[in-house]
């Protein structure tokens, strides 16, 4: 057999053009990283232009501060950490590389959360995802991969018993029928359209292999290769954030355990918790939220600040890059990395709390300066 | 005419997959390279491998060229082979898996991502030419190129019905990948040896090369205004076959001072070859054409380089839907009563004609004005398909005058596809 040279353009001539850019990803990849970076593969196969193709594609949000690249795998992040340390360190408010991150899903450590006001609080939702170590992620993945993804996922939620029992629809094999309910359930997610999504080459062979599983009582919900291999979620109308936790945290272990059962584990290490597709939802992966009414809190000047001293983030109801409507919006989590489940969840009960204490104040006429909030 | 190179074997190799160590199996092209998907060295994980039946996609909702001719039989056989680039069979038919079906044509469902695709992947792409392209065998048959304009007759059309003139065509630089599959540095090497021979250009052919990353505010509205700018990609069919990665970067458009000579750079092919004006006079267009197209290829053999040309597929482009010539020549003509006879699908079929509205393909005709132009692109010389838009338009124009005055049309009798 003859060995083919390889004869390959200099990195200067290959490193992408970042002056008009505004993401993590462009903040730190010198043409000195780049030329390092791309001797290298992961074992799958996936290199530095792979990882960094939806940043050069996307050069800026109008709103966000983008990540600007993607894990091809789990090994991503030990091959390419040159780049992605310090794109998590600056992403995850200085998070490390030698930071270790704390796992908590026992609810029981959370204090309160079950009585947020509903005439105020409207739904409750907790998320995160979950990677399939040993298959390459939703950027890269081979259809034989990600059938493969869907098929164990297929069975290890199958044997969900009691108020989690549920079933899998396939998006291909729906019918209009099952469509239309998942629709008005708000459950169906469809093909990505944001272009951050589609550079990084995640909708490949869209819709195969993809689907939608949820409980009968419609309160636990896992999607199956969308963003990542496995999004989980638990909701429900109301402000009874505890029992949305407690459901989610269950789940979530039984979920896990029915995998083991299979030889199959989670992607998870010290440092960076759970591994995930994107490097803005490692570690908790957890997106904890409400729809909440805040009507007046939102035309106040300070509402910005408090949101940042709780550690909150705000969004319109239909979810990331959406406005709010009738004064109701989504108000969730800022972090991530660095703080656990329990801690992030406990940050939104409070944090609500208070956004609701505030609103009802400004509604008698009331000033909020006394219930300013400290930088958590 | 050019007979294409040998290909040899120290290539530029895109780093964007696959790396590790390509190795040549027996000495032809045609096989292409296995690919080796385990890393070499030891103590690393293997990237689970699955067999040609577990990747084969799910086609059976598709309405393609591509979904039409993949069996799992040929998926299998070519699964595993890439291009001395290392492009792959799966890179080649995504833009197909990922788009089912267009509602009015039938989508041809993949691309080529360099010159050899075209070797490698024949199992599949050549019955997808043969569909496409009106039973036009690649195997057996060879492909006419003539650019001699002075053949053309009758090419001055009445100017009460056509408004404009254009023809088109794609060239794509010998050496260097195609857009689906380009690393960066190839596509700017494109860039410069494109820019650096347009400089070249002469006399009424002089011109200007505006970068689509460095155009001032002015110079993009007065693109716009003569409908020169060309935007990135929205079409799934191209985005999905990964041509407009890296948008803006080495992307641009020259043009005449006269504004009668376009070249695209890096859109959906290397180069996309214009030239046009207002009014009937195609000859005149045509003329430019093959004059201006002569030009930049004597400018860049001067500096060593060549089009990718071979005799049984002609030009080679991206998209397998515009080898041979890649030529498409057009008008926008006035046929307000024709276009509302029951008749005329059936007259621009058997005339070779296609129509489609003043934005281009898949937009819809305004105020009774199409876009009419030629449907086959292989398998006839270039002369051959201005021929027949300059004798089919015509023939539209009488149809149309006829009808205007009360006058009955006839469906003219079908004409042969092939020339040769």
């Amino acid at each position: 057999m003859v060995k083919l040279t390889l004869k390959r353009l200099s990195a200067e001539d290959e490193y992408p053009d970042l002056s008009q850019h505004n993401n993590y990803m462009a903040k730190v990849l010198t043409q000195d990283m780049y030329k390092k970076l791309r001797e290298r593969a992961t074992p799958s196969g996936f290199t530095i232009d792979g990882v960094i193709q939806t940043g050069v594609d996307n050069p800026g949000h109008p709103f966000i501060m983008t990540v600007g690249c993607v894990a091809g795998d789990e090994e991503t992040y030990e091959v390419f950490k040159d780049l992605l340390d310090p794109v998590i360190e600056d992403r995850h408010g200085g998070y490390k590389p030698t930071d270790k991150h704390k796992t908590d899903l026992n609810s029981g450590n959370l204090k309160g959360g079950d009585d947020l006001d509903p005439n105020y609080v409207l739904s409750s939702r907790v998320r995160t995802g979950r990677s399939i170590r040993g298959f390459s992620l939703p950027p890269h993945c081979s259809r034989g991969e990600r059938r493969a993804v869907e098929k164990l996922s297929i069975e290890a939620l199958a044997s969900l018993s009691g108020d989690l029992k549920g079933k899998y629809y396939a998006l291909k094999n729906m019918t209009d029928a099952e469509q239309q309910q998942l629709i008005d359930d708000h459950f169906l997610f469809d093909k990505p359209v944001s272009p951050l999504l589609l550079a990084s080459g995640m909708a490949r062979d869209w819709p195969d292999a993809r689907g939608i599983w949820h409980n009968d009582n419609k309160t636990f919900l896992v999607w199956v290769n969308e963003e990542d291999h496995l999004r989980v979620i638990s909701m429900q109308k109301g402000g009874n954030m505890k029992e949305v936790f407690t459901r989610f945290c269950t789940g979530l272990t039984k979920i896990e355990s029915l995998f083991k059962e299979r030889s199959h584990e989670f992607m998870w290490n010290e440092h960076l918790g759970y591994v995930l597709t994107c490097p803005s939802n490692l570690g908790t992966g957890l997106r904890a939220g409400v729809h909440v009414k805040l009507p007046n809190l939102s035309k106040n000047t300070k509402f910005e600040e408090v949101l940042k001293k709780l550690r909150l983030q705000k969004r319109g109801t239909g979810g990331v890059d959406t406005a709010a409507v009738g004064g109701v919006f989504d108000i969730s989590n800022a972090d991530r990395l660095g703080f656990s489940e329990v801690e992030l969840v406990q940050m939104v009960v409070d944090g609500v709390k208070l956004l609701v204490d505030m609103e009802k104040r400004l509604e008698k006429g009331q000033s909020i300066d006394d219930l300013m909030p400290a930088q958590k | 005419k050019l007979k294409s190179s040998s290909f040899s074997f120290s290539r530029i190799l895109s780093s964007k997959r696959h790396i590790g160590i390509l190795t040549l199996v027996g000495g032809s092209v045609t096989a292409g390279f296995l690919l080796h998907r385990e890393h070499v060295s030891a103590g690393v994980p293997v990237r689970r491998r699955y067999p040609a039946s577990a990747e084969f996609p799910d086609l059976r909702k598709h309405n393609n060229c591509m979904a039409s001719n993949l069996t799992p039989a040929i998926y299998a056989k070519l699964c595993d082979r890439a291009t001395p680039n290392g492009f792959t069979l799966d890179e080649a038919i995504q833009t197909g898996v990922d788009n089912p079906g267009h509602p009015f044509i039938k989508t041809v469902g993949m691309v080529a991502g360099d010159e050899e695709s075209y070797e490698v992947f024949a199992d599949l792409l050549d019955p997808v030419i043969k569909e496409r392209h009106n039973g036009y065998d690649p195997r057996v048959m060879k492909h006419p190129t003539d650019l001699d304009s002075s053949k053309i007759q009758s090419g001055h059309f009445d100017e009460r019905y056509v408004l404009s003139s254009r023809v088109r065509t794609g060239r794509s630089i010998r050496g260097l990948s195609l857009p689906p599959a380009c690393t960066r540095a190839e596509r700017r090497e494109v860039e410069r040896v494109v820019v650096d021979a347009l400089s070249g250009l002469k006399g009424d052919l002089t011109g200007k090369y505006y970068s689509l990353t460095q155009m001032t505010e002015k110079e993009q509205q007065q693109l716009i205004d003569d409908h020169f700018l060309f935007d990135k990609p929205v079409s799934p069919l191209l985005t999905c076959a990964g041509m407009a990665r890296d948008w803006p970067d080495a992307r641009g458009i020259w043009h005449n001072i006269e504004k009668t000579f376009l070249i695209w750079v890096n859109e959906e092919d290397h180069t996309r070859v214009i030239s046009m004006e207002k009014g009937g006079n195609m000859k005149r267009v045509f003329e430019r054409f093959c004059r201006g197209l002569k030009e930049v290829e004597r400018l860049i053999q001067e500096r060593g380089w060549e089009f990718m040309w071979n005799e049984r597929l002609g030009y080679v482009l991206t998209c397998p839907s515009n080898l041979g010539t890649g030529l498409r020549a057009g008008v926008h003509v006035k046929l307000p009563l024709l276009s509302k006879d029951p008749r005329f699908s059936k007259i621009l079929d058997n005339l070779r004609l296609q129509k489609r509205g003043t934005g281009g393909v898949d937009t819809a005709a305004v105020g009774g004005v199409f876009d009419i132009s030629n449907l086959d692109r292989l398998g006839q010389s270039e002369v051959q398909l201005v021929q027949t838009v300059v004798d089919g338009v015509n023939y539209l124009i009488e149809c149309e005058k006829r009808l205007e005055r009360g006058q009955d049309i006839k469906v003219p009798p079908p004409i042969n596809k092939f020339k040769v």
